[in-house]
């Protein structure tokens, strides 16, 4: 689990390698340091339109090349926008990656953001704008997003709001690639089936050459203390309510990012912490699914946070029961967060929920696209060793720190409250 | 210094059918300490009558909410505490299940799917709290563009047929289902016999055949049914367009395409391939690029082949704002036009079944997807050996039989057009 190795080039470019013999696969991510919390307003999507771009090729892959040559070879390849940042990933049959690695290489400097690819990519955008909008929960939670941060740039979705994307130019999208993407800004990992002398040596070929960049700006807009509880309602289409109840959370860096994780278990099932491969545990034997859903409140629930770099949001989702109100399920969830407040868990519940992550760890090993990931996301907010030493962590949560959790970040004065309210015979026509 | 496995087949698969009919299939992989169990029986919902639909798929969904040994809690608890899964869901033809755990907890597994198969209690209260639950799943079924869209084009593509009805049945057909007929449909339809098992982990396939043997060997069910006859599927006659309008919406789902080769038939490689250059291969072939990459009006646009038992389905999909669905169809149709006018070409085929061996590591990476290859391989009579046979398989396609096979699944005149948005469309 730890055995790895972490390099950083004269350029600044920070690699860590990771060698698996397990299948003859290779798994390789670039990762860079911007994500939509660096958008200021007017320029909100912009991050996540530059990852779009990267597709649209360089004088050396041309787009329609680049996707033929990975997909040729089997590979698979993806990019992802997220609030912190933004990455890239290539899984290939092992003797082919050192394509992967030449276009990545390449692409970080070479982009060419041709002007009419940009205006088709924009309504692309647009269009994966509309599908969210379909879902009652992503209208849902873009409005407690936006209710809950009001200063930092956290306010908006990844995906941009639709005045920003229809204005933005060639130039804004272009200077944000330069501003941003350079070695210095950049972590590389590769887990799998190679020998890291070799590997290293060939990265070093291929990237040191790119020179460092100054060191870009990451906006800065910490968001002040909530005031009080926001209550709000969405409407739309649909014949079923929804209810999201999210609280401000703690930075991962935060020590008390594993209580809430173990607190999470408890609640509302343990989150999945594996982005590839290996499924998660149910939770039908949580706390909030007694209250909710056998007592017929509700009909499903859920919790989760995510990893971030500024303190964001753990939210609850719950869909509604047809036959009852979203405000019976609030009340039923308010009185098992006042219960975990008043009582700390037992031991056995505690050690349960590291049981939990110990096997959801097992299952996300047997996947190397999974392991390279996990190299370099602990490092955009902390370093690897937060992953490699997160069942220790986990370990070392007491009853009482659980019970603690709740009482400090589990607070009403922290949260929003959103319901989405279905609107007979649809929403606007 | 590689210690890759290669890839399944007689030499690593055990293969085992016991006294009762249960074929159990398992791979050994120490490569991490879990192991994932897969496998179905054939109970789908064949079986459900039109009045009933979704039976199959309420009882598989009720097998675990309590058993003659474990109530619900007891099931989940068990489970749950060890941090392993297991879940039962029907299809059109059979019940799957499917589960994982850290490999100490295999017998676990074993024991509540033996349970859940054979004495579940279908208590009066769960059903009724899983029916609320499936009824909420249809309601939103009902306001989500993809599905409707999807269950729209069955419905014109196999009219008449089995095939046109949702597995999950309709808000009327799952109130009428009684506790009773759970209980019935499960003693009719669950049996040993065709029910196939695969394990595959950080295991041995003695260990495993023991296990099996001792939680299910001495299963029999005289009243196992057999599924009733699949009747053919009427050809179109001609162009069927039918619209769904969901008021509100954002978006409009797309679905252009027909009946599709079973995955038995001899036609299925070579569609399988065209479909790739069609609608997958790099950024969504040939509809992705035409659709997305130079008339930006879809996030999404590709093509996809389903095929199983019976005759499959194969179509293009694309979700656009609801201005441009006249516009994105007549691209669609445009490019399936080229598409069985000339076919693909020497190097686009070369292209697509050089990614079809090349993935073929990435397929069988985890524990689930080789279990998911060793129940394709016997469910489809494919041949322990399919793995190894199956570079020749791919190779051997010429691009004329690509062609031959568009022309005879795409009929242009013939195809079904299926939409969902917040539009009105005539026509």
């Amino acid at each position: 689990m730890t055995d790895f190795t972490e390099v950083t080039l004269k350029n600044g470019l920070k690699v860590l390698l990771k060698e698996i013999h397990t299948a003859p696969l290779i798994s390789h991510w670039v990762w860079y340091r911007v994500g939509s919390k660096d958008e200021p307003t007017g320029k909100t999507g912009i991050s996540h339109w530059v990852e779009h771009m990267q597709f649209k090729g360089t004088p050396q892959f041309p787009a329609s090349v680049l996707d033929k040559a990975i997909a040729r070879e089997g590979g698979q390849w993806n990019a992802f926008t997220f609030l912190d940042w933004t990455t890239y990933y290539e899984t290939m049959p092992a003797d082919k990656i050192d394509l992967a690695l030449r276009l990545e290489a390449d692409r970080m400097v070479n982009s060419v953001f041709d002007v009419e690819e940009v205006e088709s990519e924009r309504t692309v955008i647009i269009s994966e704008r509309e599908g969210s909008e379909n879902e009652p929960l992503s209208l849902l939670g873009e409005a407690i997003q936006q209710a809950a941060f009001r200063v930092h740039p956290y306010h908006h979705e990844v995906i941009g709001d639709k005045a920003d994307l229809r204005s933005m130019t060639r130039d804004d999208l272009y200077n944000h690639y330069r501003s941003y993407y350079a070695p210095n800004n950049a972590v590389l990992t590769i887990a799998g089936d190679f020998e890291t002398g070799k590997m290293l040596a060939r990265i070093r070929e291929l990237f040191e050459p790119i020179p460092a960049s100054p060191p870009p700006p990451r906006l800065s807009r910490p968001e002040p203390e909530p005031s009080g509880e926001i209550r709000l309602t969405v409407e739309g289409p649909e014949d079923t309510a929804y209810l999201q109840v999210a609280y401000r959370a703690p930075a991962a860096s935060h020590p008390d990012f594993h209580a809430l994780a173990v607190l999470d278990s408890l609640l509302s099932g343990p989150s999945n912490l594996n982005m590839f491969g290996g499924g998660g545990v149910s939770n039908k034997t949580s706390r909030l699914y007694h209250a909710l859903i056998d007592a017929e409140l509700a009909v499903s629930v859920h919790g989760g946070s995510s990893a971030t770099i500024d303190p964001f949001l753990y939210t609850f989702t719950i869909t509604a029961h047809p036959e009852k109100t979203p405000e019976a399920a609030l009340a039923a969830l308010d009185a098992e967060i006042q219960r975990i407040q008043d009582e700390p868990p037992s031991a056995a519940d505690v050690a349960r929920a590291i049981k939990q992550a110990r096997a959801m760890f097992a299952f996300g090993a047997e996947n190397i696209t999974n392991q390279a990931f996990w190299l370099a996301y602990a490092e955009m907010f902390a370093d690897y060793s937060w992953f490699t030493s997160y069942l220790e962590k986990l370990a070392a949560v007491t009853p009482a720190d659980v019970q603690r959790v709740a009482q400090t970040w589990f607070r009403a004065k922290n949260r929003v409250v959103g319901i989405y309210l279905p609107v007979a015979g649809g929403g606007d026509q | 210094m590689n210690a890759a496995p290669s890839l399944p087949g007689p030499e690593n698969i055990t293969r085992v059918v016991l006294p009762n009919g249960i074929i159990l299939l398992t791979r050994s992989n120490f490569n991490s300490p879990s192991v994932t169990l897969s496998g179905y029986i054939n109970a789908g919902s064949l079986f459900d009558s039109d009045e009933k639909l979704g039976l199959a798929d309420f009882t598989a969904s009720a097998l675990m909410r309590g058993a003659a040994k474990r109530s619900f809690e007891q099931i989940y608890d068990a489970l749950e505490s060890v941090g392993a899964t297991l879940g039962f869901s029907a299809g059109t033809h059979t019940t799957g299940f499917s589960g994982h755990a850290l490999v100490e907890d295999l017998p676990l597994l074993f024991a509540l799917a033996s349970e859940a198969l054979r004495a579940p209690t279908f208590p009066a209260d769960e059903v009724e709290r899983l029916r609320a639950q499936l009824l909420t799943g249809l309601a939103i079924r009902a306001q989500d563009t993809g599905d409707m869209a999807s269950m729209t084009f069955d419905k014109i593509i196999f009219a008449g047929h089995p095939y046109s009805r949702p597995d999950d049945g309709y808000p009327e057909t799952v109130k009428a289902i009684r506790r009773d007929d759970l209980a019935e449909f499960r003693s009719k339809t669950f049996g040993p016999q065709g029910m196939t098992i695969a394990v595959v982990g950080a295991v041995e396939a003695g260990f495993v055949v023991d296990q099996v043997s001792h939680v299910l060997g001495d299963w029999q069910n005289p009243e196992q049914s057999s599924a009733p006859e699949l009747p053919p599927v009427k050809p179109l006659k001609k162009r069927s367009r039918k619209n769904v309008t969901l008021p509100g919406k954002s978006q409009s789902d797309i679905m252009v395409g027909a009946v599709g080769p079973t995955r038995r038939s001899p036609d299925f490689m070579p569609v399988s391939l065209g479909n790739s250059v069609l609608g997958q291969f790099g950024m969504m072939g040939r509809i992705g690029d035409v659709v997305r990459e130079q008339s930006g009006l879809a996030y999404y646009a590709y093509s996809s082949l389903s095929a199983g038992s019976g005759p499959g389905s194969w179509e293009v999909s694309a979700g656009v704002n609801p201005a441009n669905v006249e516009k994105a169809i007549d691209l669609i149709l445009r490019e399936l036009s080229n598409f069985v006018e000339k076919g693909v070409s020497e190097e686009e085929l070369r292209d697509s079944q050089d990614n079809f061996v090349g993935r073929l590591p990435l397929s069988l990476e985890s524990n689930a997807g080789v279990a998911n290859a060793l129940l394709n391989v016997e469910r489809y009579g494919l041949g322990l050996d399919y793995y190894l046979r199956y570079e020749n398989l791919v190779r051997a396609v010429t691009p004329q039989q690509v062609l031959e096979a568009a022309r005879k699944y795409l009929d242009l005149q013939k195809l079904a057009i299926a939409t969902a948005g917040p539009k009105k469309v005539s026509g």
